[in-house]
């Protein structure tokens, strides 16, 4: 990283040298370093670095300037302190544009208090609340991550092609669980089924037999579980399987994961789930790009190379590094028509709109701006076999 | 006929058993806080994080029988290294002891000087257990994890409803049962024990007649040490070991040990088994129960649900306040062993 920082201010230093006007372009990486979500930012970060990098080796934007990352702390629950994270990254570094912020309650309080009156984009990788795609924000908020509303259309399709016409859902209480669950629920009675109950489980605690044995009395062919794999969801599932109140689960992203699998084996068998993923060729270039550069391409890490990536390519296409210009250049750059942009190729990208030409952005997690700007999702479907979780398709 | 029996094992599989096992569990904790009310003379806020301690020990030491291969299949392998947990919290409360509440006993401070003291004896051993084992959930349950499984039960019987008996729930209800029957024995028909309720009933007039207080308290706690261990290794087996579970566990072991009456072992045992049934009686949904006991036409629409779960631990508040208004005693009149 710091080696990074070193290659990037050398050879923006050089490009000085040579090129009288260039300057360099400060690109503010706004994630929860600290706090509860630490582990994941680990791997979410080097991967917006890893953009600024690879366009900095290409030559650069705007005929050479080159590309600085400026961290932020946002804490993933401090609002107060990701406030003045992104104050300091704007006003005092001078960040252009951000990457961030990371979880839904401080990215919707960056954006309200610092982002909008101070006019700066922001390109959030891993905010997925709903209300994020309703909100007032001047054309300035974007996210490589989808809205959970759209994963509540996901399960609501996934359950109805597998005929399931009776669903109970029991979710972990918090903005993420009540969030999905009331996504589930509209969705899947739009489609004509019956939701039997949608209760709230508290995490961290021991036991929850009262918990399914309401659920149970609800009934239900299948128990919506939108929960996490190693606190409550874990209590829900293990308990509904004892006392046989329930045998088959749908599983959100929350849920998905080998833990699931390997706490619960074979009782499980029979459930299914989503979780976000794609098996579009950029998500393989990019691990092994991240394998180089010496970082994992866990939860959002691609998410997060895909924010920088796209921020860039507008910056090109606006010709101009000033976030009012290049706002409305990120749609355009994203999405159909174009030539397609994987992983590996921003240099090849900032030529061909150099050129005059139009690009279709697809990076890891294979991009498309819905809506108002935020990923229309890639989802992965698994099933659980044998004590196993097994891909089955993706959608 | 079908009917009937359908509802009663419906009720038995999510009520009955489930609050049997967890009402052996808060009577073990609540003798162990009734003793040291009794001996001591104060409410030891620390016993949930003993009983942490104890579950920890028994895990650390099950995770080298584990290792090296030790099992006692079916039965869970934790059971082999609770002696070693109890061992490890007696040794633990005696040094706590030595530090801390020796000093006030000395000093005859306040009960509430004690309580507080006790206080942070929780912090702190709340700390030192994540310090060791880390604040994740810990898996326990090894061996055969049930006595009856739901679909053999349905298989056997021809029920719509199955029933499912965990070992575990097994065990909390058999180990309460001889925790209990030796703690008897040992109060009344021992001479430490006599001198225990000796002391417990009249401090001055003990001493008089030659008690060593010392002893008596060094009983009390290997006694609530013993209990806590055990009581915290059979919750851990029952549901799963999590370092935080146990300071919500401390308000239903206090409202057992009050509701019997505090100081009063067998108001304890009572006490842990109305706050286990009422949290779960009144937290359950019925809405199926009934379904098989009235006419189809009088099956309710709702849940039947007289407070959602998420008030469980109110249930036991509720139940205190009660009490204390009512009948502050408690059902035993407590105070003394």
């Amino acid at each position: 990283m710091k080696f990074l920082k070193l290659a990037a201010v050398a050879a923006a230093m050089g490009g000085l040298s040579t090129a009288a006007a260039a300057e360099d372009i400060k690109i503010g990486v706004l994630l929860g370093f600290t706090g509860p979500i630490e582990s994941t930012v680990a791997d979410m970060a080097p991967g917006a670095e890893l953009a600024m990098k690879e366009v900095n080796d290409a030559g650069g934007l705007l005929g050479g300037m080159m590309v600085t990352p400026v961290r932020g702390d946002s804490t993933c629950i401090d609002s107060a302190a990701a406030t003045a994270s992104a104050e300091r990254l704007i006003t005092s570094d001078g960040v252009k544009a951000i990457v961030g912020g990371d979880c839904s309650g401080v990215t919707t309080a960056v954006l309200n208090n610092v982002a909008k009156p101070n006019g700066i984009v922001m390109i959030s990788p891993s905010a997925t609340s709903p209300a994020l795609s309703t909100i007032e924000d001047n054309g300035l908020f974007f996210r490589t991550a989808p809205s959970d509303a759209r994963q509540g259309v996901i399960v609501a399709e996934i359950l109805k092609e597998k005929g399931i016409s009776e669903i109970a859902i029991t979710y972990t209480n918090n903005d993420y669980g009540k969030g999905l669950a009331d996504a589930i629920d509209t969705n899947f009675q739009k489609k004509g089924g019956t939701v039997t109950i949608n209760v709230p489980h508290e995490d961290g605690k021991g036991d929850y037999t009262a918990e399914v044995g309401a659920l149970a009395a609800a009934g239900g062919e299948v128990l919506v579980v939108a929960g996490y794999v190693d606190q409550g969801g874990r209590g829900i599932v293990q308990s509904s399987v004892d006392t046989g109140a329930f045998d088959t689960f749908y599983f959100p992203d929350g849920m998905v994961s080998p833990q699931l699998a390997a706490n619960h084996g074979s009782d499980i068998d029979g459930s299914f789930g989503a979780n976000p993923g794609t098996d579009s060729p950029g998500a393989s270039t990019y691990s092994e790009m991240a394998e180089a550069a010496g970082f994992k391409a866990g939860p959002f890490s691609a998410e997060s190379y895909d924010a920088a990536a796209l921020i860039m390519l507008a910056m090109e296409a606006a010709k101009s590094a000033e976030s009012n210009d290049l706002k409305g250049k990120i749609m355009d750059v994203a999405n159909a028509p174009g030539e397609k942009i994987f992983p590996g190729q921003l240099g090849k990208a900032l030529e061909i709109i150099r050129g005059g030409g139009d690009v279709d952005y697809v990076g890891g997690s294979a991009v498309e701006l819905i809506g108002s700007g935020e990923s229309a999702g890639n989802y992965r479907e698994v099933a659980f076999e044998n004590g196993e979780l097994v891909v089955v398709g993706f959608r | 006929m079908e009917d009937i029996l359908n509802a009663f094992v419906l009720l038995s599989n999510f009520v009955l058993i489930p609050a049997l096992a967890y009402g052996s569990q808060l009577a073990l904790g609540a003798l162990g806080v009734t003793l040291v009310y009794g001996i001591l003379r104060f409410s030891n806020f620390a016993h949930g994080e003993i009983m942490s301690f104890g579950a920890m020990s028994a895990i650390l030491v099950m995770w080298g029988f584990q290792a090296s291969g030790v099992s006692i299949a079916p039965l869970p392998t934790v059971l082999l290294a609770l002696p070693f947990g109890i061992l490890a919290t007696i040794a633990m409360l005696l040094i706590v002891d030595r530090s801390v509440f020796r000093y006030y006993r000395k000093k005859r401070a306040a009960p509430v000087i004690l309580l507080i003291a006790s206080a942070g004896v929780m912090f702190f051993l709340n700390g030192l257990v994540r310090f060791i084992i880390g604040p994740d959930d810990q898996r326990v349950v090894d061996g055969e994890r049930f006595i009856i499984r739901v679909r053999e039960f349905k298989q056997m019987t021809g029920l719509d409803q199955g029933l499912a008996l965990k070992t575990s729930q097994g065990i909390s209800v058999l180990a309460a049962i001889v925790c209990v029957g030796l703690l008897f024995w040992f109060l009344n028909h021992t001479r430490s024990g006599k001198s225990m309720r000796a002391y417990s009933d009249n401090e001055d007039l003990a001493l008089l007649s030659g008690v060593n207080p010392d002893r008596v308290v060094l009983y009390a706690w290997i006694l609530a040490g013993s209990l806590a261990a055990i009581a915290g290794t059979l919750y851990g087996l029952d549901k799963s070991y999590k370092p935080f579970t146990f300071l919500q566990l401390l308000l239903p072991i206090f409202a057992a040990a009050i509701v019997g009456g505090i100081g009063s072992p067998i108001g304890a045992t009572v006490g842990g088994f109305v706050i286990a049934f009422s949290e779960v009686t009144v937290t359950y949904a019925y809405k199926r129960f009934l379904a098989y006991m009235v006419p189809d036409s009088w099956a309710p629409e709702g849940l039947a649900q007289l407070l959602s779960t998420d008030y469980k631990f109110a249930v036991s508040f509720m139940i205190l306040v009660i009490v204390l208004i009512v009948r502050p005693t408690g059902i035993f009149s407590g105070k003394t062993l």
